[in-house]
């Protein structure tokens, strides 16, 4: 299933890189990709480590990122 | 503006202030220094308090690379060598260009948003009480009539049950022209209504709906990533860290030769403000984003920034011709007649075929309505024999009208007959192999025939004459019959096509076309979307033609023009090749500075004036350059 995470106030194209990196080496996710454009990171993953995956990305865009808001769609 | 925006704006001008008053002390007012080092820390901390905070919360994360971390010690090491105004100069002349850099990048996003301002924000449809009201278009279901008022969008793809109208379909085709819509026709969710009101029956579920595929295939399109793309996330990748060991080393290994530790550390500093890629970082991918936006706004949908790059190292186009080259749609182009008056050929033809529903008697009727106007003749009821594989065969004031194929002139007229009338009439007639040829008889006479052919779009020439222009080889592979092709090729000037191929031949001569192509250089095909999606999905690149409504089309190819026009792929081309333009300008141009400035740094001709121009300013001039693409045409 795909996920689309809101990522506010993402102000830092080299960071959404990062973010993107970071996420895609976590365990169980299939893809993952950040727009740093439309300030949308979606999330390709299987639906029951979903939960934890969107945990764990959030504390990286906060470890990456501080300013940003981390908002589920 | 945003709210951030203006406070970090108001920092920076009450932090611009301070520093013109601490550089007025200095010059004017004798103070010691240690008043002086405290006004700048004052300024310092007003301007960069943000920058600080942030550089202390990376350390503790172990991000050392980060930009802000490196600028705060440069910064830093500037006021160690007590170079006071310097420092804050550099800190301030940073964030005005963090600030540019994000009204520029706020700036594209707003672009970004009304290019995708097609979303249909609700529906209107009658709740139980019969009223009508606003409903969220997720929420309504298939085969729900919901009733679009002038000036709202369509919200989702359905059949119009009632009402006329016109409709502005700009956002989609990038056709100017309002399409006219009747009751029965089928209407595109984010088409705007012009004129009238009308109810619609929906067809399609919001998600399914074309807008919202529109939508999120626009911006789902940079996921898969230019080459370009992904040697900047490379280049930045190794980039900063060489650069701050380089700065570690002009640190150390100049100054334990010479013993001038200030001199090389200064010059290290500089090294560390260059250090971050971001000028690349943010205008690459906002190039193509810009160029697959343009596309879009001309109605041709791009399905990743990698198939924009690639569209520029086209060298061979392959093209199907129905649907593609030709509209698809037949119409009698040539009336011969002999023992009769070509008015008479066309009416009988017309009168024998008025009951059928095939695209070539709906064409023979045009063609009469066309020229008579008057239908009346057309609602008698005499009888019409329909002979499958031949054709028709209608009674008409007594006589027997025969219209059809040669067999059937064989069969009406006697084998012996149509042999000698063949000889008689038809001997080295070239229509009979451009087209479908309709014979018609009319007792035992033999009265002439009727082609009818598919018609060239209007901007098919112009396409190919671009194509070729740009130095493309261009092969034209058709089902079709070698008679149609030869006159189709003949007519727009391509030199090279097939004919007669199944959809599998279609497969191999594309594969053949592909191992003749140079190394670098990329094959398209061009189809209709309709029973070529193996070939859209051998070709490095595919595109569809007349993907409005095409599910199909827009799933196979990898970019979709929206109209019927072939000349939008000259158009796609185009803007390809100047957003290359535009990134390989921004590559060059910024690690081009960069380098200078390292080197001249590195000498101890550049200060960290000319080593903050080259990080925020570049990024600025690059971000700048790269929003050009969104306004490609």
């Amino acid at each position: 299933m795909k996920k689309t995470v809101i990522l506010e106030d993402l102000d830092c194209a080299h960071c959404a890189g990062k973010i993107e990196e970071a996420v895609n080496e976590l365990k169980d996710v299939e893809k993952c990709s950040v727009n740093f454009l439309t300030q949308k990171m979606i999330i390709d993953a299987d639906e029951a480590a979903m939960d934890g995956i969107l945990k764990e990305a959030k504390k990286i865009v906060k470890k990456i990122e501080p300013d940003v808001t981390f908002t589920v769609k | 503006m945003t709210k951030k925006l203006k406070k970090r704006l108001y920092r920076i001008i009450a932090g611009a202030v301070c520093y013109a008053a601490c550089m007025a002390l200095e010059k004017l007012v004798p103070v010691s220094n240690n008043v002086l080092l405290i006004a700048f820390l004052v300024t310092y901390f007003i301007i960069g308090g943000d920058v600080l905070k942030g550089a202390a919360q990376n350390i503790i994360k172990g991000q050392i690379f980060d930009e802000k971390f490196l600028m705060v010690i440069a910064t830093i090491g500037a006021f160690l060598s007590s170079q006071y105004p310097e420092a804050v100069a550099v800190m301030l002349f940073y964030q005005i260009g963090e600030w540019f850099q994000s009204y520029a990048v706020n700036k594209s996003r707003r672009s970004i948003k009304d290019l995708m301002d097609i979303r249909p924000d609700y529906a209107n449809v009658y709740n139980d009480a019969g009223e009508l009201v606003n409903v969220d278009p997720d929420e309504v279901s298939i085969g729900t009539t919901i009733v679009v008022k002038p000036g709202e969008k369509i919200p989702l793809d359905g059949e119009v049950i009632k009402g006329e109208t016109s409709l502005d379909t700009m956002a989609l085709t990038g056709e100017s022209l309002p399409r006219e819509i009747h009751t029965g026709d089928e209407v595109i969710s984010g088409c705007i209504n012009l004129s009238g009101v009308i109810e619609v029956k929906t067809s399609k579920e919001f998600g399914e709906s074309t807008v919202a595929k529109i939508l999120n295939l626009v911006e789902n399109a940079t996921a898969k990533k230019a080459e370009a793309e992904n040697f900047i996330s490379k280049f930045a990748k190794y980039y900063t860290p060489i650069v701050v060991f380089l700065a570690v080393a002009l640190a150390i290994i100049p100054s334990v030769i010479t013993g001038a530790w200030g001199k090389w550390v200064y010059r290290a500093l500089c090294f560390l403000v260059i250090s971050c890629p971001c000028a690349l970082v943010i205008s690459i991918p906002l190039s193509f984003f810009g160029g697959i936006g343009a596309a879009s706004k001309a109605g041709i949908l791009v399905k990743g920034s990698n198939y924009l790059e690639a569209l520029a190292n086209a060298e061979t186009i392959v093209m199907d011709k129905t649907g593609t080259l030709t509209k698809g749609q037949f119409a009698v182009t040539k009336i011969m007649a002999v023992n009769e008056s070509e008015q008479r050929v066309l009416a009988y033809g017309a009168f024998a075929e008025r009951l059928s529903t095939h695209p070539i008697s709906k064409s023979i009727m045009a063609a009469y309505q066309q020229k008579n106007g008057d239908m009346t003749i057309m609602s008698s009821n005499e009888a019409v024999e329909e002979k499958a594989g031949f054709g028709v065969i209608a009674c008409k004031d007594g006589g027997k009208i025969a219209v059809g194929n040669e067999k059937l002139m064989a069969h009406v007229l006697g084998a012996d007959a149509w042999a000698a009338c063949k000889e008689k009439y038809l001997a080295g007639e070239k229509a009979l192999s451009e087209g479908t040829i309709c014979h018609v008889a009319y007792n035992d006479t033999y009265w002439g025939f009727l082609l009818i052919e598919d018609q060239l779009k209007e901007d098919a020439a112009d396409c190919v004459t671009g194509l070729k222009k740009a130095g493309m080889r261009l092969v034209m592979l058709t089902g079709d019959q070698k008679g149609v092709a030869d006159k189709v090729a003949g007519q727009l000037g391509i030199t090279e096509y097939y004919a007669e191929l199944l959809p599998g031949d279609k497969v191999d001569h594309v594969e053949k076309l592909l191992a003749e192509k140079s190394e670098k250089g990329r094959l398209i095909f061009v189809g209709d979307g309709i029973n070529d999606a193996p070939v859209l999905a051998r070709a490095d690149i595919g595109i569809a033609m007349g993907g409005l409504g095409s599910d199909a089309a827009i799933e196979a190819a990898d970019i979709v023009i929206m109209t019927d026009e072939p000349a939008k792929i000259t158009t796609a081309m185009h803007i390809s090749k100047e957003t290359l333009k535009i990134v390989k300008q921004n590559i060059i141009f910024a690690i081009g500075v960069k380098v200078l400035v390292l080197i001249l740094a590195a000498l101890g001709v550049a200060s960290m004036w000319w080593a903050v121009f080259a990080d925020v300013g570049v990024a600025f001039i690059a971000i700048l350059n790269a929003m050009r693409a969104l306004k490609l045409k």
